[in-house]
């Protein structure tokens, strides 16, 4: 019995939220009193994926082969089944992430386990029955997800359980395994032109329509820019394209949960308010008084976004010369 | 009169029946099915009962889920009226859910079919649609890349994972060029072009489509058109919720005044320590 953590990667290195699932993945390893392992499925050097040592794994398997360029889940899926078969693992971690969403389910299927898609905490256990919690209803409730199959699949919500640093060390083993060919052909990768992904990012500017018009936009990505924030909007500006769809935020858009999410004039309809309210702190810039988006912020200004805006830029400006 | 008229029209023109026979390869007419599920319409207010271990239906709209609705049906249909073909909507659920199958089929689906079981498990609900895929003869099987209800992208893979089929989730475009598919799929940090043959699973999210409000003829013809009500399939069930809470209520907003804005600086820094 072990746990088996699939570590994802991008360009050749790990996000935050890689040392998230690992980190994760070792401490039910030692609830249930076993041993995690991770598997990193693209082209990392040797020091990097022993890096994940530090948060708890024990081997780090990696597998090389082109076939796992043109993204296909199910050759993943049959990758990971592979090696979970062989470290004898009854548990998988995801990341609760694009590949994440894409492979969990294919593995499920295949391995014929119980899934957990988007976990929020540690779980708990009353022998073999594992409970954990999960936002459900695009995150205007919590849900405890009971699982009694043998075999589980987890997925971890990014953002939610901090990756802790051990003493641990760990080995970087090749494994055998047979890599399916890929039925996908990757014609063109599109980037979003070197901006902070919104679903990773820790500081979110978001706008709605009090903009007024998409020529004002300057002042939000001003503010974004100085913070290092992802911009995000609400779903009418979407619509009207006055904004991007990979922007809208809400419960038909993306869920966000940064630790800060500014909120500039947009009212907090309860479909918005479902896609952030994961947010750690929610600041809320908006004329109206009674818009509902206050009841569920932390800090409110009440003002024109086109006169506090300016302002706000020029006090973060000064703050981020003065770190 | 008119309900008559459609129904004659249906008695001999059943866009199911056509496609009956099993094929041996995919260069005819395209098969969709278009899995849908329903969902509590967006604007609820979610309340609990029985000591909070079910979700509370009293006076909840209900609605096709907008993922499988908006864009994978609408772009379904597009594709069927520009290429030919037939879609099929499937659903696992009870037979009050046939008011949102009535409504896909409006919208412009040929027939559906209801598999009549609780979706309470997604590797249960979709070993029931793999079951019956295999004893059909579908091309391309389309989902919503989540329902907004419990928000698992579950069922779509897991569909793919039991027939062994290509899965493509997070897709915001498809073209067809006989059993050539093209399709825009989402990854972190931007998007790809990819290639594949047909037969395979998507998930389809914005972009694909957009929303078709079913008009009067689509909502006539639709009293008439078949949904096929199959048993279900023994599978296991292996996760369930065993309670349900509220997110806890913020404490409070508290208020800067516009001319200062430093205060709120100050506070993010010190107070709140996110910046």
């Amino acid at each position: 019995m072990s746990v088996l953590v699939f570590v994802e990667s991008t360009n050749g290195s790990f996000k935050k939220s890689a040392f998230e699932a690992v980190s994760y993945g070792a401490r039910i390893a030692a609830q249930i009193g076993t041993e995690a392992h991770a598997v990193a499925l693209e082209n990392i050097p040797d020091d990097m994926l022993k890096s994940l040592g530090e948060y708890g794994a024990s081997k780090v398997c990696s597998i090389k082969n082109d076939s796992l360029k043109n993204f296909d889940a199910n050759v993943f899926a049959s990758v990971i089944n592979d090696i979970a078969a062989k470290l004898s693992a009854t548990i998988v971690i995801f990341s609760m992430s694009y590949s994440g969403k894409a492979i969990a389910p294919v593995l499920a299927a295949k391995m014929n386990a119980g899934m957990v898609p988007g976990a929020i905490d540690l779980p708990k256990w009353e022998g073999s029955e594992m409970k954990v919690n999960k936002n459900v209803f695009s995150g205007k409730a919590i849900a405890t997800y009971a699982l009694h199959s043998e075999k589980k699949i987890i997925c971890l919500t990014p953002n939610t359980v901090a990756a802790e640093k051990t003493e641990n060390k760990s080995s970087v083993e090749s494994i055998d395994v047979t890599v399916p060919v890929s039925k996908i052909t990757v014609k063109e990768v599109v980037k979003a032109g070197g901006k902070i992904s919104l679903t990773d990012a820790d500081i979110v500017v978001s706008a709605g329509r009090g903009m007024k018009g998409p020529e004002n936009w300057g002042m939000i990505e001003e503010m974004a820019n100085i913070l290092g924030a992802a911009t995000a909007c609400s779903r009418p500006v979407a619509d009207i394209h006055w904004r991007p769809h990979e922007e809208h935020v809400g419960q038909t858009g993306l869920t966000v949960r940064p630790n800060l999410y500014i909120a500039i004039g947009i009212s907090g309809a309860i479909q918005h308010l479902a896609g952030v309210n994961g947010s750690k702190v929610i600041v809320v810039i908006n004329k109206d008084p009674e818009a509902p988006f206050f009841k569920a912020a932390d800090y409110g200004i009440v003002g024109d976004a086109f006169e506090v805006v300016p302002k706000l830029n020029e006090a973060f400006k000064k703050f981020k010369s003065a770190v | 009169m008119i309900t008559l008229t459609s129904t004659l029209f249906f008695y001999f023109y059943r866009p199911s029946e056509m496609h009956r026979n099993k094929r041996q390869n995919t260069n005819e007419i395209m098969k969709f099915l278009v899995c849908i599920s329903k969902a509590p319409d967006t604007t609820t207010k979610i309340s609990f009962t029985d000591n909070s271990t079910k979700f509370n239906n009293d006076k909840v709209q209900f609605i096709i889920n907008p993922y499988d609705e908006w864009y994978a049906l609408v772009r379904a249909i597009e594709l069927k009226e520009k290429l030919g073909g037939t879609v099929t909507v499937l659903n696992v659920g009870a037979a009050d859910n046939e008011a949102i199958i009535r409504k896909a089929l409006a919208i412009g689906a040929d027939d559906a079919v209801r598999i009549d079981a609780e979706p309470d498990d997604a590797l249960f609900v979709a070993s029931q649609i793999a079951q019956h895929v295999k004893s059909e003869t579908y091309d391309i099987v389309l989902c919503g890349k989540e329902t907004i209800d419990y928000n698992g992208s579950e069922v779509g893979g897991m569909i793919a994972g039991f027939l062994d089929w290509t899965f493509v989730s997070l897709a915001t475009s498809l073209e067809l060029n006989g059993n050539t598919a093209t399709l825009n799929r989402e990854i972190a940090g931007g998007h790809e072009v990819i290639e594949l043959t047909t037969p395979f699973v998507l998930s389809a999210a914005k972009g694909m489509a957009e929303a078709r409000i079913p008009n009067m003829r689509g909502i006539m013809a639709a009293r008439t058109k078949p949904i096929k009500v199959i048993s279900p399939v023994s599978a296991e069930k292996f996760s369930s919720i065993v309670s349900y809470e509220l997110p806890k209520e913020k404490s409070g907003v508290k208020l800067i005044s516009p001319e200062h804005p430093d205060e709120l600086v100050n506070l993010l820094q010190n107070e709140a320590k996110v910046i």
